[in-house]
Formats: C-alpha cells, sequence, structure tokens
C-alpha cells in the first residue's frame, strides 16, 4: 500500500476492483465503512455479488479479465471531461516528458515488437534527451509527443459502447463508476483504489494496476490523505517476505538479483544504478551501492572487503532473461530437471496453476523438505488419490511447524507498519519455528563442508550465519551495525553500534545491514521500535489518523508514500483539513517527508515521486515488458475469438509453458463457452491447508462449491444442490451447484456469457470436502512478475452421474 | 476514570482490585466471585499478531501456568481495535488443535506410510541430502564462461508465513547455497 489501513477513513470515493475486502481482509472494511458514514461513494466492481457489494453504494458486475477496458474508459473520460488535476499532472508526473520518435501504437502493438522472442525492444519508448541529459519537457501539454498527448490518443479508443461491449458492463453502470470516481480530480477530495489478486492474478495483472495508477497520477490522489493505490496483500506477512525476498528475482531491499552478465560489484552497480543529471530530482536509487555493500557485509562479515567487492563473486548469478519462478520451476520438475527441494508453509500441490501436472512434477523429486501445521495435499502428495506410493521414489521430510503464537519476531502489514508479535507459549509438541530449522540444516551444511570439502565451499563457510536463532538479535541485524569506529555529520559511532538511518549506510565496507529499507528501525536510542505502542499524535495527525508513534513503518516511519505530491509548490497542503505534510516556513511537519529538502518553490526542492530516476509519477511507464500505456487484451482462455480494440486478441508477451499437459482451450472454443473465476473465503486460508484441519471453521464452510447464475443453470439443467462437474482442458473437479443471483450473465459482444466462481482452498487430504479447483487453472503468466491467470479461464459444467471426491 | 471491560479484568485480577472498585462505588461480592471463575483471571496477557490477511490485527494471547486459555482482538490496536474475523477468532483452537503434527515425519522412497524421527536425525540427513546435491549439480560456470554459482536442481517454495527474520535467514542461506529457483506465495 502505498497508504495504510486506517488512512482509508480519509477517502472521498473508495473504488474496490479486483478484491472482495469485506470476506477477504475483513477488518479491513471498517475503515471503508468509516468512510462511507462519513458521505464517501463506496463502488465494488467485481464478477462476483459479495459482501463487499452489499455494504457499497453499487456494485457493478463485469466479465473476469476485461479491467482494462474499463480502466481505459475511465481514463478517457478524466481526460474528455478535463476532470484530471491540472497543476499536479504538469508539476508531478511525466505528462509533459517529451517521448522520442521510435515510440508507436499499432494494431495492438507498441514499436519494437520482436514476435520470435515475444519480447519489446524498450528502446523504442525511451525520453527524448536534451543537451543536459534530462528529458524535454512542453509544460503546455501541446507537444504531440508528449505524454499527455500520445496517452490521450492511446485511451480515445476506449470508447463507452466498445468498453461496455468488452466487459458485459452497461453503458449507464460505466459512466456510474466513471463519474463518481473522477469526482476526486479536485485538489480537496480524495478517491482510494483497493485491489488484490483479483488484479494481479491475469496475464495483463501488472497493466491492470497500471491503470490505476494512470488514473490516481491524473486525478492527483497519489501521496494524499486517503488516496493512493493500495494492494491488499493477502497474505500474514507477505509484505515482510516480498521485503525480506522470499523470491528469485531480487535481493533483499527490492535490488536485482545478480545475473551473469554482471560479473563483479562494480559491474553490478553500473549496470543498476540510475543516474539523473536533473538538480531537481532525488533519484533515490543513486544510492544503492551502499545498499547493496551494506547487504553484503551482513552475509559474508569480516570476510567481505572493498578489495574483494564483499564477496559478490561468490553470490548465484542468474541467466539473463531466465525466468526461475513456479510455472518454470514445476515444468523443470516435471522434466526431471529438478532433485530436491524445500517447501514450507505452503501448498503449491493446491494453489498452483494445473495441479494435475504439478502433482505428477513433485513425484519426481529425489527428496523434498516440508514443514507445516498440518498434513496437507503436499506433504501427503506421494500417497494421493490414484497413486501406488509404492512407485513414487522421494524421500520426504516433515517437520512440525510452531504456530504464530508460540514464537517470537517482526512482521510487517500491508501498510508497511513493522508489527512486532511475542511468544506466548513454548512450541506444542515438537514444533519448531522455521528460523530454527533453517539455522538448524544450515549449520550442519557448513560443518560438512568444512570436514569435507566439497564445491566452491567457500560461498557456504564465509557466510557470517548464526549459530542459533535469535529474532532479537536478527531484526537488529536488519536493522544494521558499524562495522568500524564512523563518523556521520559530526558524531561518532562505535564499532558495533546500530546505523540510526539508511542514509548512514555506506559503499565502502563501513556499515551492515540486511535491508536498508529497515535501517532506522532499531536504533541506540529507541531501541527495537515495532514494539512501540504509544497513540500519540499531535492534532494534524489524528485528522488522518496516522499513528506515527505506533510500531514502525518502513521507509524511515513514512507512513503516505510520495506526500511530497500533496502540497503545491509552496510546500502548502492542496487539502488543508487532510494535511499529510505541510511547510512551515522552516520544516516539514506532519507525516515524515519523502526528504527534508524545501519545498519545490525555494528551487532547492526535490520533485515527490524520488524513487523514480525523473522525480515524476509516471503516466508513461517505459520500464514494463508489455508496453508504456496499459491495453486491453483477451484473458489467454477467452469465450470470445476477437478484440474490439485490436487485432492481438491476448497479451503478445505473456509467459506459458509447453509440456504435453499444458494444454489451452482455443479461443471462444464452444467446448468450454463458461468463464470461470476463482477466490478466498472468509474462513479458509488459500490452499486451506491449516484451516480445512480446524473443526469450528470447516464447519461454517464444508465443502466445494461452484457459483453459477439461474439462467446458466436453467441452460445446463442444474439444480440447486446438485453434484456437478467443472471441467477445462486440463482437468475435472466435482463441487455442489449453488444457484444464486450473485453471478449475472453478462452482455459481451452482443451475446450472453456466463461466468462461474469457484472457491480454491479444499484439498483430498481432508476427505469428503472435495480436491483442487485448481486442477482447472492454466499455467500461463503476466510477462512482468509470471503471475499465474488464476481469475479467468474457460469451463464447461454439466450436472454430475456420481461424486467420488465430495461427501454426500 | 476510563473503565471497560479489559481494564475491569486487570483491576479484578490484581491485588488492587477491592480498593479499586470500592473507589469507583461498585458491589463488590457478586463481581468479584464471578472473576473468580472466568478462565483468563489471573492470565498473563501476549500481544501477538494474527498470522492470515495483511491487516495484521493484533491478537492478545491469555497465558496461564504455561498454557494457552483464550484469545482475544487486541482492543488498544488502532487498525482493528479489538475487532477478529472468523480466523482469528479461531485462533485459540488451531494453536491447541490437536490435529496438528506433533514429530518429525520422515518418509523414504517407496515407502506406504510416515516414521517418527528425532530432528537431529532429520536436519542431519537433510543436510546430507543438500550437500550433496549441491556438490553433483552447482554450475560454476555457464556456456559462455560466465562465473554463475549456481545451483539449479534444488528450490525453496515458501513461505510468507514466517516472520522478517526468518525470510532474512532463509534468503540469505539459499543465495549462499548457490539457489536460484526461489518463490512462495507473493507470486500466486
Amino acid at each position: 500500500m502505498t497508504n495504510h489501513w486506517i488512512d482509508i477513513k480519509n477517502a472521498d470515493s473508495i473504488l474496490i476492483m479486483g478484491s472482495n475486502a469485506a470476506e477477504h481482509h475483513p477488518i479491513s472494511f471498517k475503515w471503508v465503512l468509516e468512510a462511507k458514514d462519513k458521505g464517501a461513494t463506496v463502488m465494488h466492481v467485481d464478477p462476483k455479488f459479495s459482501r463487499t457489494s452489499a455494504r457499497s453504494d453499487f456494485h457493478v458486475p463485469l466479465r473476469s479479465g476485461t479491467d482494462i477496458a474499463f480502466l481505459g474508459g475511465m481514463i478517457k473520460y478524466i481526460l474528455d471531461s478535463e476532470s484530471y488535476f491540472k497543476e499536479y499532472v504538469v508539476e508531478y508526473t511525466n505528462a509533459a516528458l517529451i517521448v522520442g520518435k521510435d515510440y508507436g501504437f499499432k494494431d495492438g502493438l507498441f514499436t519494437g515488437y520482436d514476435s520470435k522472442t515475444r519480447k519489446y525492444d524498450k528502446s523504442k519508448w525511451n525520453f527524448e534527451i536534451d543537451s543536459e541529459g534530462n528529458p524535454k519537457r512542453d509544460k503546455s501539454l501541446k507537444h504531440p509527443r508528449c505524454v499527455f498527448q500520445l496517452m490521450k490518443k492511446h485511451y480515445s479508443r476506449y470508447s463507452l459502447d466498445k468498453a461496455s461491449a468488452t466487459t458485459g458492463v452497461s453503458e449507464e453502470n460505466l459512466m456510474k463508476v466513471f463519474k463518481a470516481f473522477a469526482a476526486t480530480g479536485r485538489r480537496d477530495k480524495a478517491g482510494t483504489v483497493m485491489y488484490a489478486l483479483g488484479w494481479t492474478q491475469h496475464t495483463v495483472g501488472v497493466q491492470n494496476i497500471r491503470s490505476a495508477g494512470i488514473i490516481q497520477l491524473l486525478l492527483g490522489n497519489i501521496g494524499i490523505a486517503g488516496g493512493g493505490i493500495n494492494a491488499l496483500r493477502g497474505e500474514p506477512n507477505v509484505q515482510g517476505s516480498t521485503d525480506h525476498t522470499l523470491l528469485y528475482h531480487l535481493i533483499p531491499g527490492y535490488m536485482a538479483m545478480p545475473l551473469n552478465t554482471w560479473q563483479t560489484f562494480d559491474e553490478y552497480n553500473k549496470a543498476n544504478t540510475p543516474v539523473s543529471h536533473d538538480p531537481q530530482s532525488a533519484n533515490w536509487w543513486q544510492h544503492k551501492p551502499k545498499y547493496l555493500a551494506s547487504l553484503l557485509k551482513a552475509w559474508y562479515g569480516e570476510n567481505a572487503t572493498k578489495e574483494n567487492g564483499f564477496c559478490y563473486d561468490l553470490l548465484p548469478k542468474a541467466e539473463k532473461g531466465e525466468d526461475y519462478s513456479y510455472l518454470y520451476l514445476f515444468d523443470r520438475m516435471y522434466e526431471n530437471k529438478i532433485r530436491g527441494g524445500i517447501i514450507i508453509g505452503l501448498n503449491p500441490m493446491n494453489s498452483v496453476p494445473n495441479s494435475n501436472k504439478v502433482r505428477k512434477a513433485l513425484d519426481r523429486l529425489d527428496w523434498l523438505v516440508t514443514s507445516e501445521l498440518h498434513h496437507t495435499e503436499t506433504t501427503d502428495n506421494w500417497k494421493r488419490p490414484g497413486v501406488d506410493p509404492k512407485k513414487v521414489k522421494t524421500e520426504v521430510f516433515l517437520f512440525p511447524s510452531a504456530h504464530r503464537l508460540e514464537k517470537e519476531g517482526s512482521v510487517t502489514n500491508s501498510g508497511r507498519w513493522m508489527l512486532w508479535h511475542y511468544q506466548a507459549t513454548k512450541p506444542a509438541f515438537e514444533a519448531k519455528s522455521f528460523g530454527d530449522m533453517f539455522v538448524g540444516f544450515m549449520k550442519r551444511v557448513q560443518a560438512l563442508y568444512a570436514k569435507e570439502g566439497g564445491k566452491l565451499p567457500e560461498a557456504v563457510l564465509k557466510m557470517d550465519y548464526p549459530d542459533k536463532y535469535d529474532p532479537e538479535e536478527l531484526c537488529a541485524k536488519i536493522n544494521g551495525h558499524f562495522t568500524r569506529d564512523t563518523t556521520i555529520k559530526g558524531k561518532l559511532y562505535k564499532k558495533g553500534q546500530l546505523v540510526p538511518s539508511f542514509t548512514a549506510l555506506g559503499d565502502d565496507g563501513s556499515t551492515s545491514s540486511l535491508n536498508w529499507l529497515y535501517t532506522g528501525s532499531y536504533t541506540e536510542k529507541d531501541g527495537n521500535k515495532s514494539k512501540r505502542r504509544s497513540t500519540k499524535q499531535t492534532e494534524m495527525q489524528k485528522r488522518i489518523g496516522l499513528f506515527p508513534n505506533w510500531a514502525w513503518c518502513w521507509p524511515v516511519n513514512r507512513r503516505i508514500l510520495y506526500n511530497r505530491a500533496s502540497v503545491d509548490l509552496n510546500g502548502k497542503p492542496y487539502n488543508p483539513a487532510k494535511a499529510v505534510i505541510e511547510w512551515n516556513g522552516k520544516k516539514w511537519v506532519g507525516d515524515v517527508p519523502d526528504g527534508g529538502w524545501p519545498p519545490m518553490s525555494s528551487g532547492k526542492g526535490r520533485l515527490p515521486f524520488i524513487m523514480h530516476k525523473n522525480g515524476v509519477g509516471q503516466l508513461f511507464g517505459p520500464g514494463r515488458q508489455d508496453g508504456p500505456f496499459s491495453e486491453h487484451y483477451e484473458p489467454v482462455e477467452t469465450p470470445v475469438d476477437f478484440n474490439l480494440f485490436s487485432k492481438q486478441l491476448s497479451s503478445p508477451c505473456y509467459k506459458f509453458v509447453s509440456s504435453d499437459m499444458d494444454k489451452l482451450a482455443r479461443p471462444a472454443d464452444p467446448n468450454y463457452p463458461v468463464v470461470l473465476t476463482t477466490y478466498s473465503l472468509t474462513e479458509h486460508w488459500c490452499g486451506g491447508g491449516e484451516t480445512r484441519n480446524i473443526p469450528n471453521l470447516l464447519e461454517a464452510e464444508p465443502q466445494q462449491y461452484v457459483e453459477m447464475s439461474p439462467e446458466l443453470a436453467k441452460e445446463k439443467g442444474i439444480k440447486n444442490g446438485d453434484g456437478v462437474i467443472v471441467e477445462s482442458v486440463r482437468g475435472r473437479v466435482e463441487a455442489i451447484a449453488m444457484v444464486t443471483i450473485r453471478m449475472r450473465p453478462l452482455k459481451v459482444h452482443g451475446r450472453i456469457i456466463h461466468e462461474i466462481g469457484m472457491p480454491f482452498c479444499y484439498g483430498w487430504t481432508t476427505p469428503g470436502t472435495g480436491d483442487a479447483t485448481n486442477r482447472l487453472t492454466p499455467s500461463v503468466g503476466d510477462p512482468n512478475t509470471t503471475i499465474p491467470e488464476f481469475k479467468a479461464c474457460c469451463v464447461n459444467i454439466r450436472k454430475a452421474d456420481k461424486l467420488t471426491e465430495l461427501a454426500t | 476514570m476510563k473503565f471497560n471491560r479489559r481494564s475491569f479484568i486487570k483491576l479484578a485480577g490484581s491485588g488492587t482490585a477491592y480498593l479499586a472498585l470500592a473507589q469507583i462505588g461498585v458491589s463488590l461480592t457478586p463481581v468479584t466471585a464471578y472473576a473468580k471463575d472466568i478462565k483468563i483471571s489471573g492470565a498473563k496477557e501476549i500481544v501477538t499478531v494474527c498470522p492470515f490477511c495483511s491487516v495484521s490485527c493484533h491478537v492478545i494471547g491469555y497465558v496461564k501456568g504455561g498454557k494457552l486459555v483464550s484469545t482475544e482482538g487486541d482492543p488498544d490496536y488502532p487498525i482493528n481495535q479489538g475487532s477478529l474475523c472468523a480466523k482469528g477468532a479461531a485462533m485459540l483452537s488451531m494453536t491447541n488443535s490437536h490435529h496438528r503434527l506433533q514429530k518429525p515425519l520422515y518418509r523414504a522412497p517407496y515407502s506406504e506410510k510416515w516414521e517418527e524421527k528425532s530432528w537431529d536425525w532429520m536436519l542431519d540427513r537433510m543436510a546430507r541430502r543438500i550437500k550433496d546435491t549441491r556438490d553433483k549439480d552447482i554450475i560454476l560456470k555457464n556456456k559462455k564462461g560466465d562465473t554463475v554459482n549456481r545451483l539449479e536442481s534444488m528450490f525453496l517454495l515458501g513461505t510468507s508465513h514466517a516472520g522478517n527474520e526468518e525470510c532474512a535467514l532463509a534468503h540469505q542461506a539459499m543465495r549462499g547455497l548457490g539457489v536460484v529457483h526461489m518463490d512462495h506465495q507473493a507470486r500466486i
């Protein structure tokens, strides 16, 4: 989230799209309802009517996978009606920047596309540069190649009739949402966007969110109270686990994973440190070498020196352009290229698409280590129904895992608040924490290398890895220490003392930090700030519910990101009633500003979007794999065979794997005419591996079902409560029919398209509840993130003759 | 004096209960009798964070004699203000569930059953598996001759259920071994 949970109450207009917040982030809705009580308009755009819809001012059903047609229509409306916040757009976004002559867009493709590699040459989208090396600007926004004009042209095609015919939303309903949200393009109004996996889990996932980013920048809604782009992160500590990076393509603190093309510390820094010649741009990533050096010092301790590139040479280097995410991992496993691995606190045999394939793939491992609270479809895959264990070679280790209340440590919520949880009781039975498990096996691996030698032993042995899992000590290590006596701004810090802020991190080996974003969270002065529980705040902070003294949030306890965009050039808040920061003539008051520089009018200021090289919000986003503007493409499996916006039916860059089990239905396949979307439940957690084993939760949601409209039910001869088979080209799933007006038939391309919805939390280890819905979904992913397209695929549905997976 | 159920319980559970209650003019006898019976009287309050969606509602665990006897939403936490959803409200039964895995389990290749083992046995064997895999498969140079130090044949999946400190440790371990196939809930 750019903002945080409580801040939702400051919104005048709330667009919930790609999320069912009331059911999946139930307590977040407290703040939605508070905004509504104060007069905010709450809108829910989602294929299914849910408890979120019930509490919204209006619900607008749309066909899964058509969000960009909807949002593109909204961008066109904002531009045509001139609802945008002009001063903000001119000063704080890249609207005025001139794009180079190579940029173009034709027939659904941007310039630079190579159909063989399915990739773009992004240099075709560069800005035009002046003699000082800065992008050229036209603040009148009239230059035909300025971002504003290109954007106008791009979205001029998103007419109401095409948006309506594509999404299945009536023109009247489209206008209702467009008008209510565009009304926040005023300096004294705020609109917020709440999204979740309903936006990310598409082959155009990133561009769904880009579309919202464009809308929020046009309306001046980023950086302000009640605004922002708010990803409702779905998992317990998924913000923290992303920051600390259990992901292949990054190292902690959002730095790129080293690649084979960056062989040395210097080569890495040269390729990854942006350079700006604009004195008004903070270009914060210019500091990256300090963060990398500090990370390597934390990893390799005394062994990391400036002379040896801080042991950068020892790190693995990913192959440039290679993808090591789930889809490709399971494909390689299926091809017998993976020997063993570790799966903890995760149930991919239920939660990764095309379950029939991934379950077979897992059989091909030599060894597998798991750590869980209960047996799951993953830990017990070797004895799943229909499989003879005597034929499965995998050696499986299953460790009993400690529950949250049985361990202490910090987690980070969606609003970037770092929160300490204390240990209530000792782990039950013989359970232990993941931390104990990692230290347990890594110390043993180190001992084996010390004794026996082996391949590249120094990469293992030179690591500064703890002998014992101590979360408090690690929390301090994440913040970082001085590795020698160092003077910062006239103050001497002794070797071993905690680093006070990331501005004190050095690229010379003087500091260590496991994650620069968290530097400042644990200091000599205040101790572990994630433990703070003070509700103290100034009147100004209280008006917007900032709570700066409760816990700590990254970066530098800044509660609302890009907050320098909430004030005018003189540092005065656009909306004084809900001011985030204000320049009082000497300093900023309110939230921690995005850098302490004075306001822009002083001539010494810095532009608000400090993480971008040019300091401005990116209406034009030349860094994405699939284009600098969003464009509607159909889901990979689609019930239609043409696209009203271009000749390009699906994303030209989407990712896929192509084993014999990765079948796809062809567009508008008459065998699979129904759209399927999938979702979580309030009572069950994701793949259900824990919650299905809790009797009170299982009782509330006991069995696999499918929600379908009365119209579709009639067409298929299905009654409420009937057992049905849902089938895609990849697999079939049994479910109980829930015939409900919560699902609506949609008029798409002039005919009726039906959509159905299913939860994905049930699995065979809880007998009678059903089994993986993801046996239906395809292994295709977004070109930027490789997040799979769980939210839209094509199926058929029929009454079952008999049921084997469900208790009846 | 602000007087809510929690502060009342705190008072009732402490030695100063009579004095405090007398000060605010409450009839003592029936209340004291009730407080003696409720399961959280005298329990230690421990603040934790719900392990589900990232609203991160705060939960108070009540511990008596080393046992978790009750859980409820933390009314002081400014985000959830004491509220919990169905999952958060089930924290007590989740933690105390006897359905939970109790011992480390091992399944040998081609075996039809789990066997109970000790943590040490399991960790020793796991470490051996990792080292052998690494020594056999690590790719020191790619086809172009670039140094890559990559262990492609081993992977880590998960988990956002881990705390920040655990994630930091897990990432460091994997990069130290050369693992590149690493992913978790953030991508699904």
